[in-house]
């Protein structure tokens, strides 16, 4: 079983969108795989995930013995193979303990999990370094925009210091770069920083780009994962981010700008 | 910006003025991990007790402070001494 953790630092850059894609697009190539939210007191995984209705049990629970995984655990209705784990709404983050969080993780291995995707909250506290604690790699998600890369940089030494295979000298946490909320046009003009930028600040191997995008909006709205809204550019830059994560070679795509032509201008439309 | 600057475009781009201020900013933060001064404070106390052995001053009378400089750091004290006639 692999275990991957969703971060960033900074908040709203999209690292529970990219949690519920990622994992959701794992399970479609036939991967057994649960998600967990580790933003005890800010649970959202489960409303972007459509099962919000469906949370009975939740990740404190199972850690203090008051419900069993199985019981927690909430089936997908968009993918076969893959269970949702929410977070504790009430309690606050000390509720979350190192030996909690690896009794679960092993319980999830003994079960036959093929990957379990943790959604990192924001910041550097204590729910952020439980979920990358017990990670083999982690997926850093960045904005083209200096607050975010800068805080990506700062989670990048967390996890190279505070995780388990930091900590026990084992080899180290595999790293990834998915950069979002990209913008080509805005990178043509000089505003915004390009994604071969950031890859060359954070200097870790990029997995992909997310182009910005109203369908993310539209898929959170509705509680579908960006993967499933089929045509679009975000769950085809979605759908090529994890099979690179899987080994497969895939041009990146949607990062340049094309400019519109005559008739684009003229009539509109998409 | 004057009128030629802005019909040639000579303005620098915001995007690139973000990547050399994230160049320098994560550079100094990536350094300053690996040797962190956590021992100031307990230099500064240090040097009251041995200071203390000879002139009166107060723990507010020496301050110590680390500042980088390009390629090398600079320890700066500085130590009020009380003013004369007052002194054990």
């Amino acid at each position: 079983m692999r275990i991957i953790v969703v971060t960033s630092g900074k908040g709203g850059v999209g690292k529970t969108t990219t949690s519920a894609a990622f994992a959701s697009g794992l399970a479609l190539r036939g991967f057994k795989t649960a998600v967990i939210d580790f933003d005890v007191g800010l649970r959202n995984l489960d409303l972007i995930m459509g099962c919000e209705r469906r949370v009975v049990y939740d990740l404190v629970n199972v850690i203090n013995g008051e419900a069993n995984l199985t019981q927690a655990l909430i089936k997908d209705k968009h993918a076969e193979n893959l269970f949702v784990l929410p977070a504790s709404q009430t309690r606050d983050k000390d509720a979350l303990t190192e030996e909690g969080v690896e009794k679960v993780l092993k319980e999830l291995e003994h079960m036959g999990f093929d990957y379990v995707v943790c959604d990192s909250p924001a910041g550097i506290e204590r729910g952020a370094v439980m979920a990358l604690t017990f990670a083999d790699e982690a997926i850093v998600v960045s904005n083209p925009e200096v607050s975010s890369v800068r805080d990506s940089d700062r989670i990048l030494g967390i996890v190279q210091s505070k995780s388990r295979r930091a900590k026990e000298g084992n080899e180290a946490v595999k790293e990834h770069l998915l950069v979002t909320r990209y913008s080509p046009k805005r990178v043509e003009d000089g505003e915004m920083l390009s994604y071969k930028d950031v890859h060359e600040l954070l200097r870790i191997p990029l997995l992909g780009v997310i182009p910005e995008s109203e369908v993310v909006l539209q898929a959170s709205n509705q509680g579908t994962p960006a993967i499933h809204m089929n045509g679009s550019d975000v769950a085809d830059a979605y759908q090529d981010m994890v099979a690179r994560f899987l080994g497969e070679e895939v041009p990146l795509r949607f990062v340049d700008y094309e400019k519109p032509g005559i008739l684009k201008r003229l009539f509109g439309g998409k | 910006m004057s009128l030629l600057d802005l019909l040639f475009g000579q303005k620098q781009k915001t995007a690139s003025v973000a990547k050399e201020r994230l160049q320098l900013i994560i550079a100094r933060e990536r350094s300053g991990e690996q040797s962190s001064p956590d021992f100031l404070p307990q230099l500064q106390q240090e040097l009251i007790a041995v200071i203390s052995k000879y002139v009166k001053v107060n723990q507010d009378d020496i301050k110590v402070s680390l500042e980088k400089k390009n390629n090398f750091e600079v320890l700066e004290v500085n130590i009020v001494l009380p003013e004369v006639g007052q002194a054990r």
